[in-house]
């Protein structure tokens, strides 16, 4: 259980000028779920890009240190970008359902891995939504366009797309952040059961939710780690007292 | 003058913004009327399918119909991936920087020239540099350098106007840069790339000019791609100017309306197919 999947070292990041990240140490566990707090624009959903090189698509992107997956160093040149953003697979905060089916927007991650076959693909289909825990809802309209669901099932189906693609991490930035507390919950609900298969990175700026389904929880501000510890932990007694600050809703 | 109160004011505005829509619907409508009244006595099945005879005092139009599509499609062929492919450079594969300015600025001047000139400059380098001669090949090559701007803006701007987010969450799930071009930018930017290329199309259905200089003006049916050919915009002003036949003039000049109002129908038609298919 102890075993890091992700050890991240002096990592930093800017954007042209701006240093969005300063020298992030901390360890992922496997089957963990990793949560991340911190006020908004603390670098929470830079950190979650760098781990699969996303912000490698922002103009006059730059980093330092070194982010170690599985003991491989992702920012060596030789990485290939392509297999490692398939390994880390990414929930963002709005859902993005691209303009297809529900079926082709599950499929699109296995599609352009190559997978063909429609006995394959309607398996994997039908395993990713049941994972996500849409299947039941939609499975009598796998034609329907992803545009056309209600916000909570656009998210998990941006899920269940993530999990066609056989990622070993999932990174959820602020994942349930414009949803219901129904679709809150059943999101919430999902990501427990999934934790067993899935290293998960949990970006949240609800910290209820952080103390809800996180094991370990890290504390974000302007940029830096402040704390990383086990949740409860966290939430009981902090080292920092901005930690503290922040968990008792006193700023942010 | 006294300001007219809250409501005058609203219908005043109604009424005129009606008046103006209202003439631009009426010179269109007259326009398409007169060609068809003047023209549509001369339509008929022999008309459509028989070569002219008597350099077009009888006969039909048939070879100025081939000579019109085959002309147009060999524009559309050449013009469109080429005006397609520079649109996704400049906008996926550059950050826009001076050069990316510079090409856009270029294509746009290249938008105002008139056909005339793409004419006498397709007549100079296919015609008689590089022997083409009058042929199919030489117009349809000037025909396609002078929509290619039109094909290049259009597209453009509908890549541009696909969601960033669209092409983020593509390489998350894995998708290499031509994988997100062909799979995920270029479908949600199609309505407005086919746009423009129907645009094209309507260009050089009526382009007399740029064609007259390069694809000269042969009433005979083309067999090859170095045949020279006439189209029937070409065919109309020849008709008309040198007095040969003005019911046959207007006879083609109705089938070329006739040809531009189908080709927009078709293109409205596919269009809403394939936004139900992809939304």
């Amino acid at each position: 259980m102890s075993e890091a999947a992700i050890e991240v070292r002096g990592f930093s990041q800017s954007f042209g000028e701006v240093r969005k990240l300063r020298e992030i140490g901390l360890d992922v566990r496997r089957n963990e779920i990793l949560g991340i707090v911190g006020p908004a624009r603390s670098g929470k959903s830079t950190f979650l890009c760098a781990l699969n090189r996303l912000n490698d698509l922002v103009r006059g992107s730059r980093h330092e240190g070194t982010i170690l997956v599985d003991g491989r160093d992702i920012y060596e040149p030789g990485v290939d970008v392509v297999d490692l953003r398939r390994r880390l697979g990414m929930v963002f905060a709005t859902p993005v359902p691209l303009p297809r089916s529900i079926y082709e927007n599950v499929a699109f991650g296995a599609r352009r891995a190559g997978v063909r076959g429609r006995a394959c693909l309607d398996g994997l289909v039908r395993d990713s939504l049941e994972k996500a825990g849409l299947w039941a809802e939609v499975q009598d309209r796998l034609d329907l366009s992803g545009q056309k669901l209600s916000g909570g099932q656009q998210q998990r189906l941006c899920l269940a797309r993530i999990l066609a693609v056989a990622p070993q991490f999932i990174l959820l930035d602020e994942p349930t952040s414009g949803l219901d507390p129904i679709s809150t919950m059943t999101i919430e609900e999902s990501l427990r059961r999934l934790k067993r298969e899935y290293t998960i990175v949990l970006v949240t700026n609800n910290t209820k939710q952080a103390a809800r389904v996180a094991d370990r929880t890290a504390f974000f501000l302007n940029g830096e780690l402040i704390e990383i510890g086990p949740t409860d932990r966290l939430f009981t007694a902090p080292d920092d007292p901005r930690t503290d600050d922040y968990l008792r809703g006193r700023f942010g | 003058m006294t300001r007219l109160g809250p409501r005058a004011e609203q219908a005043a505005v109604r009424i005129v913004l009606w008046t103006f829509t209202a003439i631009t619907v009426a010179v269109l409508v007259f326009i398409i009327a007169f060609v068809l009244r003047k023209g549509l006595p001369a339509l008929g099945w022999p008309f459509l399918f028989k070569n002219p005879v008597d350099m077009g005092k009888a006969g039909g139009i048939f070879s100025t119909i081939v000579g019109t599509l085959v002309l147009t499609a060999g524009a559309i062929l050449i013009a469109a991936p080429l005006g397609v492919g520079t649109a996704i450079y400049l906008t996926e594969y550059t950050w826009g920087g001076p050069v990316t300015r510079v090409i856009r600025f270029g294509a746009e001047c290249l938008a105002g020239i008139p056909s005339i000139i793409f004419g006498l400059f397709g007549f100079i380098l296919f015609v008689t540099k590089l022997r083409f001669g009058w042929s199919i090949l030489s117009g349809s090559l000037t025909l396609a350098f002078m929509i290619l701007p039109t094909i290049i803006r259009t597209s453009e701007e509908a890549i541009k106007s696909v969601p960033p987010v669209y092409r983020t969450v593509s390489f998350s799930l894995g998708s290499t840069k031509w994988q997100t071009v062909t799979r995920v930018v270029v479908p949600s930017a199609m309505p407005g790339i086919v746009t423009g290329i129907i645009l094209s199309v309507g260009r050089s259905i009526g382009e007399t000019a740029a064609v007259i200089f390069t694809a000269g003006s042969a009433l005979r049916l083309p067999t090859s791609l170095f045949s020279s050919t006439r189209t029937m915009s070409v065919h109309f002003y020849i008709l008309a100017r040198e007095g040969i036949s003005m019911p046959n003039a207007y006879g083609t000049a109705a089938v070329l309306v006739i040809a531009i109002l189908a080709v927009n129908l078709l293109t409205y038609y596919l269009m809403n197919r394939f936004i139900k298919k992809y939304s």
